[in-house]
C-alpha cells in the first residue's frame, strides 16, 4: 500500500516542483500547472509500473484511497470557504454555471453536424 | 459535554471525516428520495457544504466559513490545498493511454473546444459582473469548467477565498444544469450514438453531470461520455493556471 502511495507522492512533488520552476521562470509568484504536470508524470509512471507487473491490488490500494477521497475533500473545502461574502455575487455563479452550458450544447450540435455521428 | 468538545477539537481532522461522511450520506438519501436520483449525490453534498460554509460565516463572522468555529477547524485541514491537489492527482489512476487512444481525435477536439468555451464564457461573465484582475477572472473562468478546476486554479494563483467559493458554486451549478438539460435536449442536438457521447463528455466535462445526464438519456452511452470527461478536469488543471492565465494577464497588462 505504502509503495503505491510513495509513487503518487513522488509524482505529486515533482509536478509541483515543475510548476513552481515554471512560475518563477515566467516571473509569476504562483505554481503554474503543477497539478497538471503531476498528473502527466503519474500517468507515465503508472503505465511503466503496469508493464513491469508492479501494479497489483495492494500497490494500487493506496492510490485508490486518495482517488476516492477527492469528492469528500471538495466537500470539506466548500464548507470552509468564505461563502458569506461570495453570496453577494451569487448571481454570477448561477449565470456562469448555466449560460456556458447552453452555449456548449449549441457547440456540440454544430460539431456533431460537421463530423457526422459515426 | 465539555470533555466531548475538547476531544472533538483536539482531533479536528478525524472529526472532519465524520462530518463529511455524515453529510455525504444525507445528500445521497436526499438525492434518491427527493430528487429521484436526477441530481448526483456529490453535487448535492457540495451544495449543502457551501450552505454550511455560509452558516459558519454568519456565526463566526470570519473568512473561512464553518472552519472558523474551533469545533470544525478540521474541515480546513481536510479541505486544504495540499490534500486537495494530492487527491486530484490520484484521480488520474482512472485514466490510461489506452483510453486516450480510444477516445481519439473526436475526444481531443471536443476537450479543447469544451474547456475553451466554458473558460471564455466564464471569464466574459465575470468581467461583466465587475471583476477586472487576472487572478479572479482566471479562477472564475476555471470554475465555469468544473468545481475542481476552479479551486485548483485559484489556489495556484493565490485568489481570495471569496472568489474560490464563487468558482466552486459556479461549477456546482454547471453540474446540475448538465444533469437536468442533457436528457431534455439529447434528441435535439443529435446525442444518440457512442461517438457523439464521447464528444459530449469532452465538451461538457463535468464527470458527475455527464454520467448522470447520459444515464437519464440512455444508460448505454454512459461509459463513452465518461471516457472523455475523465480528462477534462486534468487538462483544465494543466492549462487554466498556466496558458490561460498567461494570456489573460498579458491581455490585461498586469
Amino acid at each position: 500500500m505504502i509503495k503505491g502511495l510513495a509513487l503518487l507522492s513522488f509524482c505529486f512533488l515533482s509536478g509541483m516542483w515543475c510548476g513552481s520552476l515554471l512560475g518563477s521562470s515566467l516571473g509569476i509568484d504562483a505554481n503554474v500547472g503543477g497539478v497538471g504536470f503531476a498528473m502527466i508524470f503519474f500517468l507515465l509512471l503508472k503505465e511503466a509500473s503496469v508493464k513491469k507487473g508492479l501494479w497489483n491490488g495492494e500497490f494500487a490500494f493506496g492510490i485508490e484511497f486518495w482517488n476516492k477521497l477527492y469528492i469528500p475533500i471538495v466537500i470539506a473545502m466548500a464548507a470552509s470557504l468564505n461563502v458569506k461574502s461570495a453570496l453577494s455575487s451569487g448571481l454570477l455563479a448561477v449565470l456562469a454555471g448555466l449560460l456556458p452550458v447552453l452555449l456548449a450544447f449549441w457547440v456540440f450540435k454544430v460539431l456533431i453536424k460537421k463530423l457526422g455521428t459515426s | 459535554m465539555e470533555e466531548l468538545q475538547q476531544v472533538l477539537e483536539k482531533n479536528g481532522l478525524v472529526f472532519a471525516f465524520f462530518v463529511v461522511g455524515l453529510l455525504t450520506w444525507g445528500a445521497d438519501v436526499l438525492s434518491k428520495k427527493v430528487f429521484a436520483a436526477k441530481i448526483p449525490g456529490s453535487a448535492l453534498a457540495i451544495f449543502l457544504a457551501l450552505g454550511m460554509g455560509y452558516l459558519g460565516g454568519l456565526i463566526a463572522d470570519g473568512e473561512q466559513g464553518l472552519s472558523d468555529l474551533p469545533l470544525f477547524a478540521g474541515l480546513s485541514v481536510l479541505g486544504g490545498g495540499m490534500f486537495r491537489d494530492f487527491a486530484i492527482v490520484a484521480t488520474a489512476a482512472g485514466a490510461s493511454f489506452l483510453l486516450i487512444r480510444k477516445s481519439g481525435w473526436i475526444g481531443f477536439i471536443s476537450l479543447i473546444l469544451g474547456i475553451g468555451v466554458f473558460f471564455l464564457a466564464g471569464v466574459a461573465l465575470a468581467w461583466m459582473m465587475g471583476y477586472r484582475d487576472a487572478v479572479s477572472l482566471c479562477t472564475l473562468g476555471a470554475g465555469a469548467c468544473t468545481y475542481i478546476v476552479g479551486p485548483v486554479t485559484g489556489g495556484a494563483l493565490g485568489a481570495s477565498s471569496e472568489v474560490i467559493a464563487l468558482s466552486i458554486a459556479t461549477g456546482v451549478v454547471k453540474t446540475i444544469a448538465v444533469t437536468i438539460l442533457t436528457p431534455l435536449l439529447a434528441k435535439k442536438i443529435g446525442l444518440e450514438s457512442p461517438g457523439s457521447a464521447m464528444a459530449f463528455g469532452g465538451i461538457m466535462g463535468t464527470s458527475s453531470g455527464v454520467a448522470a445526464g447520459l444515464a437519464a438519456t440512455d444508460p448505454a452511452l454512459v461509459p463513452y461520455g465518461a471516457v472523455t470527461a475523465t480528462f477534462y478536469t486534468g487538462l483544465g488543471c494543466l492549462i487554466c493556471p498556466s496558458l490561460f492565465y498567461l494570456i489573460l494577464s498579458t491581455l490585461l497588462g498586469a
